[in-house]
């Protein structure tokens, strides 16, 4: 018991005396928890756009307005040629462009059907694909008020309509936010407890202070405490710290147990400081620790299910997603943090971590070798 | 020129000889465009539907057959109340709900409207807009089926044609932009690390009192990672042209003389970095945070750049990689020249002329 004691001085006192270490810990993820959630908006908005009207008409006007009215479209301008608005697609200065035909407002009443053309640069899938749905929805409804005033409503039969009404559950507003700053406290906690744990100990390795400790009669067990005691401490100050500023800036407050998911960030900080002492044990140099960790870091944060959904990846991307510890974290940040979830909820997750930072400190340990 | 050859030779033995890191570096790209090209996509599939239907009459089953017979969801029939409903939710069990009401064919029939109610879990918001979009869909669908036997008047048709990307692919997107990340985290970090790791063992003192001038020391320091980033630069190109049937629309030699300049960019800020830190673990966070993170994230390639609020995008302008972005797009997927892109080559060249004299500005012989 003793030992550990003096192990863990040793340790917070190496800690302390690397300033710099200790600031970009503090710094950096407040910074990340400012600046992450405000860039990530995958919001499709702003979509510039350009209009050739070859027909000048009340009608195509009409349209016109209608559109950038609607807030989801910027107007670049109005161009003589759809070869010109090509020029600015290819230049990036415009996303779609909108080709109304000549006589489109005389040729609709007249022969009851005209077309438009939509030039759409598709290189984001995503947005052209939101893009153009939100254009085709709002022509159906500019099409639907041309027909009103042409044909009074009783002329019309009545349809039957199947009218959808939809609700958001846990997120009303559709605040993307809500949605980011859970997952960005989840990466934060994943980042600094795998990198810290795995590149203390190598660079104790690198710089030979660990033959030091070798020929002590300090235990293997006692050893890797001492290592493990201070970041999990260090995580949970971070992980704090992080709630912190959610608060203020984001006013995200828990809804669920708070309790309930301390109790579930303890665990996973064992599991995430087992995987980087288990990367330590395999590494020589504090390069190699770094690039492994970034390495498995990156699959586990973009496998997590952090920016898209996990039940749209193919079978084989699942399992490994099942076997990815941010996965887990990352639900029940979300469950607990925006639906109000509590104790009950995540037992199942919890289960599932605490197997695998058994598991990862076990296997960390067996590895560990004092003589080599 | 012997001397610094002697030297490359020796960076490259150096590198070789890591067999770990090199497994990382070359197997990075790999992993990410397998990732990107394979993994992660917006699209919905096998999304959990809970179907809670109150009428079971004829029209409510046969819309529920629509929306089974689609495959994006997994759908379990259950007539669940609403705490029941509420607790499934909290737990991540199902994503949406969709609620018929008991008089559903009545409502339809009588009184020409009858209502469904889509309860969408938002707590990701685009995911739950998509879903409850495709659902809507289908019911639409329905409904133009139902109404059939009558032709609307006034038909304006949109005819929709996608430039560039015709089946909307997410590889157009990401594929420059995981060239940009990797050439970035190898370039910087890798040199970063590399020269500070010569100080913190000491052997920079021995480098720096040879009669070999200091800066051919880093110059020879860099072109190892040189060589390796163009490597990564091939096989990305390659896994995306046979893995992911995205070819090079444009000149392969200017995608590779671009990509040598962006290299040269990352080299520079590289070596800037390493000149300025003292321990390796100092220069790999700042790599890793200071020049990773905002490389993700304004490059443009994650997260839209016109989305953000505008000092984030001024900010943007600064990181190299963004343009790298821009020209890559330009020259893979649109196919365009050199004419097309010489504003951002222009802004590279600066960015790394900038580093690059700032580096031999603060280049000190003697160590601290």
């Amino acid at each position: 018991m003793r030992t550990i004691r003096f192990l863990l001085e040793k340790e917070f006192r190496q800690i302390f005396r690397n300033r710099a270490i200790l600031i970009l810990i503090m710094v950096m993820p407040v910074m990340q928890l400012i600046i992450l959630p405000l860039a990530a908006d995958f919001e499709v908005k702003n979509i510039n756009l350009s209009v050739v009207d070859h027909d000048h008409s009340p009608y195509s006007r009409q349209l016109i307005s209608k559109i950038t009215a609607s807030g989801y479209f910027r107007l670049q301008g109005y161009h003589a040629s759809l070869k010109d608005a090509y020029q600015l697609i290819e230049e990036d200065k415009v996303d779609l462009a909108l080709e109304i035909p000549n006589g489109f407002e005389r040729n609709l009443i007249r022969e009851n059907e005209q077309q438009l053309f939509i030039a759409v640069n598709a290189i984001n899938g995503t947005k052209a694909g939101l893009g153009s749905a939100y254009l085709s929805s709002i022509l159906r409804d500019y099409n639907q008020e041309i027909r009103m005033e042409w044909i009074s409503p009783t002329r019309l039969q009545p349809l039957p309509i199947v009218e959808v009404i939809p609700k958001n559950r846990f997120n009303p507003q559709l605040n993307y936010q809500f949605f980011m700053v859970p997952g960005i406290l989840a990466i934060l906690l994943t980042m600094v407890g795998g990198f810290l744990s795995a590149l203390n100990i190598v660079k104790e390795k690198e710089i030979g202070t660990i033959e030091q400790i070798n020929v002590t009669p300090i235990r293997k067990h006692h050893f890797i405490l001492g290592k493990l005691i201070p970041f999990w401490i260090l995580g949970n100050v971070v992980f704090t710290l992080g709630l912190v500023v959610s608060w203020i800036i984001y006013d995200i407050f828990p809804q669920g147990n708070i309790l309930a998911m301390y109790g579930f960030i303890w665990i996973y900080l064992l599991a995430v400081l087992g995987f980087g002492l288990l990367v330590s044990t395999y590494t020589d140099t504090q390069q190699q620790a770094m690039f492994v960790m970034f390495f498995f870091m990156m699959i586990f944060i973009l496998m997590g299910g952090l920016f898209t959904s996990i039940d749209s990846m193919p079978g084989w991307a699942k399992w490994i997603a099942a076997l990815n510890p941010v996965s887990y974290l990352v639900e029940v940040m979300r469950m607990i943090i925006l639906k109000g979830s509590g104790w009950a909820a995540i037992l199942s997750h919890l289960g599932i971590l605490l197997a695998f930072a058994v598991v990862l400190n076990g296997w960390a340990i067996l590895n560990y070798r004092k003589t080599n | 020129m012997k001397q610094f050859f002697t030297f490359v030779k020796k960076e490259f033995y150096h590198v070789l000889r890591d067999r770990r890191t090199l497994l990382i570096l070359f197997g990075m790209p790999l992993a990410q465009i397998l990732i990107f090209g394979f993994a992660l996509t917006n699209e919905i599939k096998n999304a959990r539907v809970v179907i809670v239907d109150h009428a079971k009459d004829d029209a409510s089953r046969s819309l529920i057959e629509r929306i089974s017979a689609s495959n994006y969801f997994e759908i379990q029939e259950d007539v669940m109340d609403r705490a029941r409903m509420e607790t499934a939710f909290k737990e991540g069990k199902i994503k949406l709900a969709i609620l018929f009401p008991a008089n559903f064919q009545h409502d339809l029939r009588h009184q020409n409207q009858a209502p469904i109610q889509l309860i969408a879990d938002a707590s990701d918001p685009n995911y739950a807009t998509t879903l409850t979009n495709y659902v809507s869909s289908i019911i639409q669908d329905y409904q133009s089926e139902l109404n059939e036997t009558v032709a609307l008047p006034y038909r304006i048709t949109p005819e929709i044609r996608m430039l560039y990307n015709p089946q909307l692919k997410g590889a157009p997107n990401f594929v420059p932009g995981v060239m940009a990340l990797v050439l970035m985290l190898v370039s910087v970090m890798m040199t970063a690390i590399s020269i500070v790791r010569e100080k913190e063992t000491g052997t920079m003192e021995i480098l720096l009192v040879s009669p070999f001038k200091p800066v051919w020391v880093i110059l020879s320091k860099a072109v190892p990672y040189l060589i390796l980033s163009l490597v990564n630069v091939l096989s990305i190109v390659l896994m995306s042209v046979f893995v992911l049937q995205l070819p090079v629309e444009g000149s392969w030699l200017l995608l590779f003389a671009e990509s040598t300049l962006f290299i040269i960019t990352c080299l520079t800020l590289g070596i800037f970095i390493s000149i300025k830190t003292k321990s390796q673990q100092v220069a790999m966070l700042i790599s890793l945070m200071g020049m990773l993170l905002p490389t993700m994230m304004f490059s443009g390639f994650m997260f839209p750049i016109e989305n953000m609020p505008m000092p984030l995008q001024v900010i943007s302008n600064i990181v190299p990689a963004k343009w790298f972005y821009i020209i890559v797009k330009s020259i893979m997927i649109k196919g365009l020249g050199l004419a097309a892109i010489w504003k951002e080559t222009l802004i590279l060249s600066g960015i790394a002329l900038f580093f690059f004299v700032i580096s031999l500005r603060s280049f000190k012989i003697r160590l601290e």
